[in-house]
């Protein structure tokens, strides 16, 4: 009896041995196969009062990917995903690219979201010679060599918003009210220039900015009211950030203001800021985008379906930020099959003029200052949580790093494909870079 | 090809036997009614640009089909059928109505399309339904109607207007349709009639009005007529800067009474009991999501869903309350440090737990109908319900408070533990008992404020954190301990605030009052309304 335990111990042993040298025979060999697939950085925060947005884009990156290695992957290797969290903590975004680019070697990095976790982020990606796709709307009045704007710049959101309003609605009188950080007060510098060069005047032009999360709106939302009723058409140019929005939203129904009076065209409310609140008293307030999930074409009803089969959820909608976060995708594959290497010189060399299609029907195309061509949709705010799109422009507008309207920003350019001036801020007038590197 | 021969043979016949059907009843309508279907029809595929034309031929037609139509469209009720092409209105508390077209019995969803409008088009909507409304039964809808076409209309409805006029008997929809009227006659090229336009819309309250007033000042070429709105102009801006010192006022007391609700529960706990409690946010936040929680049970009843989530709310945050005053704060009275830093921690617990349960999404409380909107004192002067109910609920809660301190036993028992605990507990009252009941009633008020404030604001994770500065601001500045000082305090602090943000915005203003309110205690270190006696000497 215990002979035979021994026995049976004895060569249940050696076979476990066995079983422990093959295991890591397969371990060393799936290892050198790991080694060998293209690793993709994810940077958005999971945590933290970003998380409702950034959860989102990290889910669409993680379902490209799984698309792209179902189709065979890319240059023969696997995609793999490196997930982060940055918890919507600035200096730690820095902190986690560093990771995502020394420890973890990653070939290209999709994340970001407000533009100081981006500002944070990009001494890191310059220094290491890395590659960001950036896939949000921002205020511009930057270039680096080492990230793709995929968003909207100014001239692809703002401008044409504001050229909607006065043309097609004949607005004479502007609110720009807006949340007090960057984004906010760059984008209202523009317009104001914008808006003055066209010939309004400066009575006309009203700038409001409130802290984050404010909810006493009635001060602000009477003063609207007093402003609009001057005779003339009076709109509101939003650039409130965040769940400030809800109350604004309530206040301006509770007096009495009407998308019919007194238009609001929101620069950051999307499908997925309406979805879960009851939109019936939004009604006909505007948002200018470069996507709407309402479109009505063929790729974005795949898109749609494909995202419903990934996230198992067929309530969940898609948004702008999702649509440049498809596009960098997208973009990106195709430089590294032109470029047959993950080399982030080399595929940014590749890059540039590349075209691949958008959700709406048109194509992108990555221009040499690091920026894309987006159509400009603005759309009304519907019961549903849904935008119906009342207006678009005719082509896809290129996107211009540096905005024309601001003195000092109008002489500079960037090119990173022209040898002569391959940077992100060429000044036109002196010839010369500013010397840093965006 | 078969079936698109097929179909369109059903069509045909279908759409047959619909004007068959009409023409049984109505012979000479059915003829004259095809245009206008034609006209219905076209709606289902036309551009914004041409539903504009489409809407306005259509209203001219004067087809009895055509107010439920625009009705429907202004909704958002009216759909296309995208097989058979017809038109159908489905109105949400009613049957679906089929208005042009074949009509089927059954039309599957997805095949229902939208007419969708833009704001161009409701503005254009809003006018052609008040134009016949003017008939309508119910004053309040003539009213309403009369206001709409005030400065909108066009001058071809001042017949319209006229006869409306004639036979109004109610006397609020008499001015409001005078006012419509008199707004077309400015426009009259005889000056007799402009001059009594011009007196007749003197009389009114109205922001549009004055802005009618000052552009037709513009261009007016009578001198009498000229004087004349000379005249109404100065009148009515003096009336306009009277309501906007009285908006400005109600504004300023509003975000008193919200200021009010959020500090008197930390009257207590701090004021009285002088614990300082950095979870007292924490206890107000529980409150609104004790108002969620009450709406997600009762989803039906959402009208009455505040009055149980008041008593829920006060009873869930006293309990809390209470626990951690057993479990933490009883331990550490007299070490002010120790507290601050216990409590803190509560708090920050607190909205984990509140993450990890709901989701660190905010979360959507509806807000009864009684409570949206506005009361419309006249064209300048709103004042919106929600902050009016604001205010009473406010001064209700405070008036309770006082009552239960002063007039009933266990009030009588707070004041003596915190006068003299000692001397309270000789004379036979359980301190430790009464201590947890106060800081209970703190909380417990905390929590009735968390309901009117998720009537205001977003109810998420971190709501307490943006009223917990501003409720110790408010306990301070007023007097430690004093709740008449608390809601002086809050009142002053809400209109200043109010009256300041129009001058110098709502970023400056808030640094302002803190600065102030800095320089204040400087000076009075014990507020507003400093307690005497022993016990503030310890």
């Amino acid at each position: 009896m215990n002979e035979t335990t021994r026995t049976g111990f004895r060569r249940r042993f050696k076979k476990t041995g066995l079983q422990v040298l093959t295991t890591a025979l397969a371990l060393t060999a799936g290892s050198a196969f790991a080694a060998d697939t293209i690793k993709v950085g994810v940077l958005h925060s999971l945590s933290g009062t970003m998380a409702i947005s950034e959860t989102t884009l990290k889910d669409t990156v993680l379902m490209l990917i799984d698309e792209q290695n179902k189709k065979g992957g890319l240059l023969g290797k696997k995609l793999e995903a490196v997930v982060v969290d940055p918890a919507s903590n600035w200096p730690l975004f820095a902190e986690k690219a560093k990771e995502l680019l020394v420890k973890d070697k990653v070939d290209v990095i999709y994340g970001c979201w407000t533009s100081v976790s981006r500002k944070s982020v990009l001494p890191v990606i310059e220094e290491a010679n890395g590659l960001l796709f950036y896939p949000v709307q921002y205020e511009g009045e930057e270039s680096s060599k080492n990230v793709f704007y995929t968003g909207a710049a100014p001239n692809q959101q703002a401008i044409p918003a504001v050229d909607y309003l006065m043309k097609d609605v004949g607005v004479k009188r502007w609110v720009l009210a807006g949340t007090d950080y960057v984004y906010p007060r760059t984008t209202n510098k523009i317009l104001e220039a914008y808006l003055k060069s066209k010939g309004v005047a400066a009575e006309d032009i009203m700038i409001n900015y409130t802290p984050f999360g404010h909810s006493d709106w009635q001060t602000i939302v009477s003063d609207i009211k007093k402003f609009g009723s001057a005779g003339k058409k009076t709109a509101v140019v939003s650039t409130i950030n965040g769940d400030a929005n809800v109350p604004f939203y309530k206040e301006l129904g509770n007096q009495g203001i009407s998308a019919e009076n007194i238009p609001v065209i929101a620069f950051s409310v999307g499908e997925e800021e309406l979805s879960g609140f009851d939109t019936t008293p939004l009604v006909g307030h505007l948002a200018a985008w470069n996507y709407f999930m309402s479109v009505n074409t063929p790729e974005n009803a795949a898109f749609i379906k494909q995202w419903h089969a990934f996230i198992k959820d067929p309530k969940r909608v898609t948004n702008d930020p999702m649509e440049a976060t498809y596009i960098g995708f997208n973009l990106w594959v195709k430089a590294v099959e032109k470029a047959k290497t993950t080399n982030v010189d080399a595929v940014r060399k590749a890059i540039y003029g590349l075209s691949v299609p958008n959700l709406t029907g048109g194509k992108a195309v990555m221009l040499p200052n690091h920026h894309i061509t987006k159509p400009v949709l603005i759309g009304e705010i519907q019961a549903n949580g849904q935008f119906e799109v009342v207006w678009k422009t005719d082509k896809e507008v290129p996107g211009d790093a540096w905005t024309d309207y601001l003195p000092e920003s109008a002489k500079i350019t960037s090119d990173w494909q022209d040898p002569a001036i391959n940077c992100g801020n060429y000044n036109t007038a002196t010839k010369t870079c500013s010397g840093q590197n965006y | 090809m078969k079936p698109l021969l097929l179909l369109l043979l059903v069509l045909t016949t279908a759409g047959a036997a619909a004007d068959s059907g009409t023409g049984t009843t109505m012979t000479i309508d059915a003829i004259d009614s095809r245009p206008v279907d034609e006209l219905m029809l076209a709606l289902g595929t036309a551009s914004f640009r041409d539903k504009e034309t489409l809407v306005t031929q259509l209203a001219a037609s004067g087809d009895a089909r055509v107010p439920v139509l625009l009705q429907a469209l202004l909704d958002g009720t009216l759909y296309s059928d995208a097989t058979t092409g017809a038109l159908i209105a489905t109105p949400a508390d009613a049957a679906p109505i089929p208005l042009a077209g074949a009509a089927r019995a059954d039309v599957p969803k997805d095949d229902l399309r939208k007419i969708t409008v833009n704001n161009g088009l409701r503005s254009q909507l809003r006018v052609l339904i008040a134009a016949t409304q003017l008939q309508n039964p119910d004053p309040a809808v003539r009213r309403q109607a009369a206001r709409t076409l005030t400065g909108n209309a066009q001058t071809t409805l001042l017949p319209l207007l006229d006869r409306a006029l004639a036979a109004e008997t109610d006397a609020g929809a008499r001015a409001a349709l005078a006012a419509a009227q008199a707004s077309l006659n400015l426009a009259n090229p005889d000056p007799a009639i402009r001059a009594a336009a011009v007196a007749a819309l003197a009389e009114t309250s109205d922001k549009a009005i004055l802005t009618l007033l000052e552009q037709q000042a513009g261009t007016e070429t009578d001198r009498t007529v000229k004087a004349g709105l000379a005249r109404a102009i100065t009148d009515l801006r003096g009336r306009e800067q009277r309501f906007a010192f009285v908006g400005d006022l109600f504004f300023g007391l509003s975000l008193g009474s919200v200021l009010l609700l959020a500090a008197v529960g930390l009257a207590i706990t701090f004021g009285v009991m002088g614990v300082i409690n950095m979870a007292h946010g924490e206890m107000i936040m529980l409150g609104a999501y004790t108002t969620y929680v009450v709406q997600l049970l009762m989803p039906s009843h959402i009208e009455y869903s505040l009055a149980v989530a008041v008593p829920a709310a006060f009873v869930v945050t006293a309990l809390v309350g209470i626990a951690i005053e057993r479990s933490v704060i009883r331990f550490l009275y007299g070490r002010p440090l120790e507290t601050l830093l216990a409590t803190f921690g509560i708090s920050l617990v607190l909205q984990q737990l509140v993450r990890t349960i709901f989701s660190p999404l905010n979360k959507s409380v509806i807000t009864p109908q009684w409570l949206s909107g506005s009361w419309e004192v006249n064209g300048m002067l709103s004042l919106t319900y929600n902050r009016l109910y604001i205010i009473l609920f406010a001064l209700a809660v405070l008036a309770s408070l006082i009552t239960l301190l002063r007039k009933t036993p266990i009030g009588l028992q707070m004041r003596a533990v915190t006068q003299n605990r000692a001397m309270a507990s000789s004379m036979g009252i359980r301190t430790g008992w009464v201590d947890a009941l106060t800081f209970g009633l703190g909380s417990g008020i905390a929590g009735i404020a968390g309901v009117a404030l998720s009537q205001l604001t977003n109810v998420g994770p971190n709501l307490g954190q943006s009223y917990i500065i501003d409720s110790f601001l408010v306990v301070v500045f007023g007097g430690v301990g004093n709740l008449l000082g608390t809601f002086v305090a809050a009142m002053s602090l809400g209109v200043v605030n109010k009256f300041a943000e129009p001058l110098v915005g709502a970023v400056l203003a808030k640094i302002l009052i803190l600065v102030f309110v800095i320089l204040f205690i400087q000076r009075r270190p014990r507020g507003l309304f400093a307690l005497k006696g022993r016990f503030v000497e310890d």
